[in-house]
């Protein structure tokens, strides 16, 4: 807009101005669509549960959310690093995650992990959400269990 | 006894809104009767559902566990405080708070709206008495927060422990306060559409509702970032989460409804996109109060979800907003356009700042939406995150934080570019020469942090040079100056203060983003770990025992550079009714920097602990709490208190008489 300050002002009508503060308008728009649509090819996660993981060979590397069951008595510690196996009642996938998991993570429960796969195929978290509470399964994890037949309410609410 | 009182009282409100709202929308032009009876039965609304309200907290603080929802929700060992939060802290009980502030709001503009045209002022109440026979209808019948148990059982089940906590009691009522507060504008559009009568002085009176509205979702949103940040120990003040965005998406239209309603108020113009934005506005609130609770979008952090009521609320959503809509488009057409002006000129730097805004609305919309509809069109499961709204929201941002401070030095209609560039010179070299010396010595950790911490000086600078300007220093004498700037008059130094605040939430935004360290390590009881410039030794390891929890205790202290020391607890909790661990994080604040401990679960002997340094982190929510400031600045000023101006044109009349 600063270019209509070296413009003589007589120039402007009433349906000149009016066009400029459109054409604005719409420029900004259009920018902002473009923008929304590239972010959104280039800047979305993909969730997956083992299963999916296996079919569709994810490349390593490639930033996702694995999302699943924390298989029981496969929950290990050593220092600050976790090592887990995420589970989906039919593929199984080793995750590995360095810090302190969240207060609700527990064996037998849902978990969604971010990160991404490494060159071995153990999956390397970056992130591990967990709800707090302790009835919660995430949305995700729960459609993909309950496609497999896996989804068991009353083992997973509670304690 | 007290419950089926309150029970009673929230039907009987029900009743009486059902019956101003037909009667209201109905009988509007029939002049000052009308008007008196919505008046009154606004302010008895009010009454009978604090009645409800209050009986629910009596329950809840007497423990009266032969409410099914007290039974729910709480329990005999918790502190007093945490057992009245409990009322809102579950569907049920928050729908009660919701319908109290909503009559709040509607008594209000009752008790304050003496000075309205009479037809005006029942449309707005009927349009608000029809909110809360919907909201009422929709308590009373599908969620009813009296239900009794039989037998008692002699033990409530705990509200959930990260709800126990001084930030989320106060959380809800700010943040509903916000959400709720702008249906009066919702209804004030509605009623203008209705009844044709759409100028500048119906501007001047939806703004203060609209500045009280917005200051309290400024401080809930503020309030739980930060409670976010403290009580869920994952270091983070903003997720993109959708309860967040659902929260930030109406606090993006308020701030473009404040600025558009300023056009609208001093030159007429933008009447249409006004309204439309109050709609929207408001819209967004209800999306923002109900969509997460619907349990369509998930979120990580939502509470006092029902999904199985969750088509009923959408239903109401889109009987409201569709029908909003459909006025909307029946009516505005008939508008006329007022107020012309050069785009160079305070009214275009005011389209501007809604042109970027409610893009962003549109966009944070679009990324909370699109997972939802993928799933639904293709099956697809992918999620938004944060790398999308981070790129998109900040590119966004960014040119309308260029172009703020030329705002307010933008004369009406018309006005020179080039003058209001000169006066801010000095806050554009002075922004430059901060931004470059602080990335130098601050080491570049990432590239775009000179760039954004520029903005943020540009920002605080200018509306700074904005005051400094209008006092005309260096042209006058200082003294002379001095006494320009006192008597300016508050809506200046409101915007200048709020905007100010948007330059300090940006720096705080920035700097933490960019130099935050953060050390995750193995330690026992006797070691030391450092982190910047502090030293922190693990010093005792314990178990205590609160009211209604056991905890492991870690003690530290932190020695900083200066040599001084601090002591800080960080903790475990286990609260026992519920079987819930927590983590309590321990935060020692320096200036306005904060180091940020959490403790692991101990094994073997040894325990982890994550620390994080943030610096100038608590800029993000003091630049939130100056804009909250500036709100109650602006809402000060006497010219635009509610119904001011009726109320000097009938001084004058009387004095003419």
């Amino acid at each position: 807009m600063s270019l209509q300050g070296t413009m003589p002002r007589r120039g402007w009508t009433r349906k000149r101005k009016r066009l400029a503060v459109i054409g604005v308008l719409g420029l900004v728009l259009a920018l902002a669509a473009a923008l929304v649509l590239t972010a959104l090819r280039d800047q979305i996660v993909f969730f997956y549960s083992p299963s999916d993981l296996l079919e569709r060979e994810v490349a390593p590397g490639q930033a996702i959310r694995l999302g699943g069951l924390v298989k029981d008595g496969t929950w290990e510690r050593s220092g600050d690093t976790n090592v887990f196996v995420v589970t989906d009642g039919g593929a199984e996938i080793a995750a590995r995650y360095v810090g302190i998991l969240p207060d609700l993570f527990r064996e037998g429960q849902g978990v969604v992990a971010e990160g991404a796969l490494q060159p071995d195929g153990s999956f390397q978290a970056t992130n591990v959400l967990a709800k707090h509470d302790e009835n919660y399964i995430p949305k995700e994890v729960a459609d993909s269990l309950r496609e497999r037949g896996e989804w068991r309410p009353e083992e997973t609410g509670g304690q | 006894m007290s419950i089926e009182l309150g029970h009673f009282a929230l039907i009987l409100a029900l009743a009486i809104a059902t019956v101003s709202a037909v009667g209201g929308l109905a009988l509007w032009r029939r002049g000052p009767r009308v008007a008196q009876f919505l008046q009154q039965s606004a302010i008895l609304q009010f009454v009978l559902v604090a009645c409800a309200f209050a009986a629910l907290v009596r329950a809840f603080a007497q423990s009266d566990f032969s409410l099914a929802l007290a039974v729910n929700h709480s329990h005999s060992l918790k502190p007093m405080i945490f057992k009245i939060s409990g009322v809102w802290g579950n569907h049920e009980g928050s729908m009660v708070l919701w319908i109290l502030i909503l009559v709040l709001f509607g008594a209000m503009v009752a008790a304050f709206g003496r000075n309205l045209p009479r037809p005006l002022l029942s449309l707005v109440l009927a349009t608000q008495s029809l909110l809360t026979a919907a909201f009422t209808a929709f308590t009373v019948f599908t969620s009813n927060p009296f239900e009794r148990v039989f037998p008692p059982p002699f033990e409530g089940n705990d509200l959930n422990p990260v709800l126990q906590d001084i930030g989320l009691a106060i959380h809800p009522p700010l943040l509903y306060a916000g959400y709720v507060g702008f249906s009066v504008c919702f209804s004030f559009a509605v009623a203008a559409l209705i009844s044709g009568r759409i100028d500048a002085a119906w501007a001047r009176w939806v703004r203060p509702w609209t500045m009280l509205s917005w200051l309290f979702l400024t401080l809930g949103i503020a309030m739980g970032s930060y409670w976010a940040y403290y009580e869920l120990g994952w270091g983070g003040w903003w997720f993109w989460d959708p309860v967040e965005n659902a929260s930030f998406m109406p606090w993006l239209a308020g701030t473009a409804l404040l600025h558009s309603a300023i056009v609208m108020e001093k030159r007429g113009a933008l009447k249409i996109w006004t309204i439309f934005l109050a709609i929207i506005t408001f819209s967004l609130s209800l999306l923002g109060t109900f969509l997460v609770r619907s349990g369509i979008l998930t979120s990580v952090h939502t509470f006092a979800s029902d999904p199985t009521r969750g088509l009923v609320i959408l239903s109401i959503l889109a009987v409201l907003i569709g029908g909003a809509f459909a006025l909307f488009a029946l009516r505005a057409p008939k508008l006329r356009a007022g107020g012309l002006f050069a785009p160079v000129s305070r009214e275009g730097a005011l389209i501007l700042n809604n042109l970027f805004l409610s893009t962003a609305v549109g966009a944070v919309l679009v990324g909370t939406l699109y997972p939802l509809v993928l799933d639904a069109l293709t099956g697809t499961t992918i999620s938004v995150g944060e790398p999308f709204f981070n790129l998109t929201f900040s590119i966004l941002m960014a040119p309308l934080l260029l172009v703020l401070p030329f705002g307010p030095l933008l004369a009406w209609k018309r006005a020179d570019i080039v003058a209001a560039a000169q006066r801010l010179v000095a806050a554009g070299a002075l922004a430059i020469f901060l931004a470059i010396l602080i990335s130098a010595l601050g080491g570049l950790s990432i590239s775009l942090a000179p760039l954004g911490l520029l903005l943020g000086f540009w920002v605080a600078f200018g509306a700074i040079m904005d005051i400094i300007d209008r006092g005309r220093f260096g042209k006058l004498p200082p003294r002379e100056s001095l006494r320009r700037i006192i008597k300016l008059p508050r809506s200046t130094f409101a915007t200048a203060l709020g905007h100010f605040g948007v330059g300090i939430t940006v720096l705080g935004i920035v700097s933490t983003t960019a130099w935050e360290s953060e050390v995750v390590t193995t330690l026992n009881p006797g070691e030391t770990t450092a982190i910047a410039d502090y030293a922190i030794a693990f010093d005792d390891f314990n178990e205590v025992a609160g009211p209604n929890y056991s905890a492991e205790r870690g003690i530290f202290t932190v020695t900083d550079h200066n040599g001084g020391e601090r002591t800080l607890a960080a903790e475990r909790r286990f609260y026992e009714a519920s079987g819930t661990p927590t983590t309590e994080a321990a935060i020692a604040t320096y200036g306005f920097s904060q180091l940020y401990l959490q403790l692991g679960e101990p094994q073997a002997d040894t325990h982890v602990l994550r620390i994080w340094y943030k610096p100038y982190i608590t800029l993000i929510w003091l630049g939130a709490i100056l804009m909250a400031v500036a709100g109650v600045v602006s809402l000060t000023d006497r010219r635009k208190r509610v119904g001011a101006p009726a109320q000097s044109k009938a001084r004058r009349a009387t004095e003419a008489a």
